[in-house]
């Protein structure tokens, strides 16, 4: 790849959410917005190695788009409302107001973008990669090697995106008021889960992805100077911030899997954790009702303060727990906080919530029940069964790292003396 | 990836003279829009080295020596820490600074412990692993 190249590429990932955002803004449509940005970069590529990288590559970029975008609506004569609509939003041609003009803008066209890319129209999967494409500024292709997929799954997958929202007319205007919260959560999700298929990856051989991760980060980070007003957008940054500065610990020198209290905490990475605590507090300064994002970002809080596995405060962890299963009523929820009550209260204690959660429906193939439940008997010295549980929880356990070191604690099982 | 970025000082910021307010302005919007872009992970100005310390290591023995230092070439007056895709990413955005005068910027790519990981022989490998394998054993018993 030429150095040429590679600076464009660079100059993509830098602007193209604020392009197709402002773009998106004039054409009002999502896929055509997109394809006018693509065209100008590939007019870039063309003219650039030659003419060399204008002083504002922003403002080119988008000067190209907007010409090609007034050329191509003129030439299929598109319907007039469309056409107005360029003209109404009466954007300079070229120059510094140009410049302005997008700057003015960037920060409720971003927000808008992501909003539509992340509408509840869409399908999870769709949202995830019209964000990683729209807002990252990921190629179908880069999106497909981080998920594992076929890129043409990919590429199909945004393209039925845009198709779903043209024909929903999804309406382009940023929400304002208490419907702001409610389209927001649905972005907060799509965020989250590019975090954790890069943080506990689902599929493949390797446990983590950091730069799912990292894509994940920066997009939560973005959104957090758009909304700073949201504490659950600050939650959210926080629990990643949090969750990712463990991620050099999570992996041994063979790639294998390393749990929170066995990890060397003097791997974790402590701008994150500071940067996480810090994102935490603004979460918390805010005085809203505190929501799920919030209170798990509390609960990686306590572990991250805690300099050793024996220091964590587990009754702490118990009573944010006990918030979040109230707060998101959920079965995964609940057997998390019987990890933790087992911590602060003893195996036992922990074993009675997990029985109770053996016939939930939600939780029939996940795999880190019989794995809790496994190291809760194994804890017991009830090691027949444990091994059970956790050959049961290998079985279902996606991830290759994962179902090695299963299948390994179900051997430990095997050896230990009956106690 | 991360990289950090040094920022050289001269002679006024050595003096502890500020810079001029629209260059502090113009420093700002740039900061604003690293953070605003999800790019900054960190940054700051430096003191004068007048408030600096150096510890100087022969044998055993520490030698303090308070600045300023007499044979200072490099000063650096500020650092950033920025978290990019690539050393292009982190290259357009460096242009984008208000820098002037012929002023020389620095950018270094920071390690990744992965890098180190890279660098382990398999003598040093096992050696760790054969570490931790102990640990593990200590532990469990």
């Amino acid at each position: 790849m030429t150095a040429t190249r590679k600076a464009v590429e660079a100059v993509w990932r830098i602007e193209s959410a604020r392009l197709i955002g402002g773009l998106v803004r004039i054409v009002r449509d999502v896929g055509l917005a997109e394809d006018l940005a693509q065209e100008a970069l590939v007019t870039a590529m063309e003219r650039w190695p030659t003419a060399g990288i204008p002083e504002n590559p922003g403002a080119w970029l988008m000067a190209s788009a907007k010409n090609r975008a007034i050329d191509q609506l003129r030439q299929r004569q598109m319907q007039d409302r469309k056409h107005d609509a360029i003209e109404a939003a009466g954007l300079p041609v070229t120059g510094t107001d140009l410049e302005t003009a997008i700057d003015e803008n960037v920060g409720d066209d971003l927000l808008r973008l992501m909003l539509i890319a992340c509408h509840p129209v869409l399908s999870m999967e769709a949202r995830v990669a019209l964000t990683l494409r729209l807002l990252g500024g990921l190629t179908t292709d880069e999106i497909a090697r981080a998920f594992l997929l076929p890129e043409p799954t990919i590429a199909q997958r945004i393209v039925r995106a845009k198709r779903t929202l043209t024909e929903a007319r999804v309406p382009f205007e940023v929400p304002r008021g208490a419907d702001l919260p409610a389209r927001l959560s649905s972005v907060l999700e799509a965020v989250y889960l590019i975090f954790n298929e890069g943080y506990a990856a689902t599929k493949g051989d390797d446990w983590t992805r950091p730069e799912l991760c990292e894509e994940a980060l920066r997009l939560g980070r973005i959104l957090a100077q758009l909304v700073p007003e949201e504490a659950e957008v600050h939650g959210l940054v926080a629990l990643m911030e949090i969750q990712a500065s463990r991620l050099r610990a999570r992996v041994g020198p063979s790639g294998e899997l390393v749990l929170l209290l066995d990890q060397d905490r003097t791997r974790w990475d402590q701008l994150l954790i500071h940067r996480g605590l810090a994102a935490l507090a603004r979460a918390e300064a805010l005085e809203q009702p505190l929501g799920p994002y919030t209170v798990q970002a509390a609960i990686a809080g306590c572990h991250a303060r805690a300099h050793t596995a024996a220091e964590t405060d587990w009754n702490r962890i118990v009573a944010l727990y006990d918030a979040l299963v109230e707060l998101t009523q959920s079965p995964v929820v609940a057997l998390n906080r019987a990890v933790a009550v087992s911590m602060a209260f003893g195996p036992a204690a922990g074993l009675e919530l997990v029985d109770a959660l053996v016939n939930e429906p939600a939780l029939a193939s996940y795999h880190l029940l019989p794995s809790v439940r496994g190291d809760f008997l194994a804890k017991l010295g009830r090691n027949d069964e444990a091994r059970k549980e956790l050959e049961r929880a290998a079985g279902l356990a996606q991830n290759a790292r994962e179902r090695d070191l299963l299948l390994l604690r179900a051997k430990a099982c095997e050896t230990r003396p009956l106690s | 990836m991360r990289v950090m970025v040094f920022v050289p000082g001269d002679k006024n910021s050595e003096a502890g003279k500020m810079p001029s307010e629209e260059l502090v302005g113009k420093m700002m919007k740039f900061n604003e829009d690293l953070v605003k872009a999800g790019v900054m992970l960190a940054g700051d100005g430096l003191t004068p080295l007048s408030k600096a310390k150096r510890v100087k290591f022969s044998g055993s023995q520490r030698t303090v020596v308070d600045g300023p230092f007499a044979a200072s070439k490099e000063i650096i007056a500020g650092y950033w820490i920025w978290q990019v895709k690539s050393m292009e990413e982190a290259v357009e955005w460096l242009k984008r600074a208000p820098f002037d005068g012929g002023v020389e910027v620095t950018l270094r790519p920071i390690f990744d412990p992965e890098d180190f990981g890279k660098e382990l022989t398999p003598e040093l490998r096992a050696k760790q692993q054969q570490l931790q394998a102990e640990a593990e054993r200590l532990r469990k018993s």
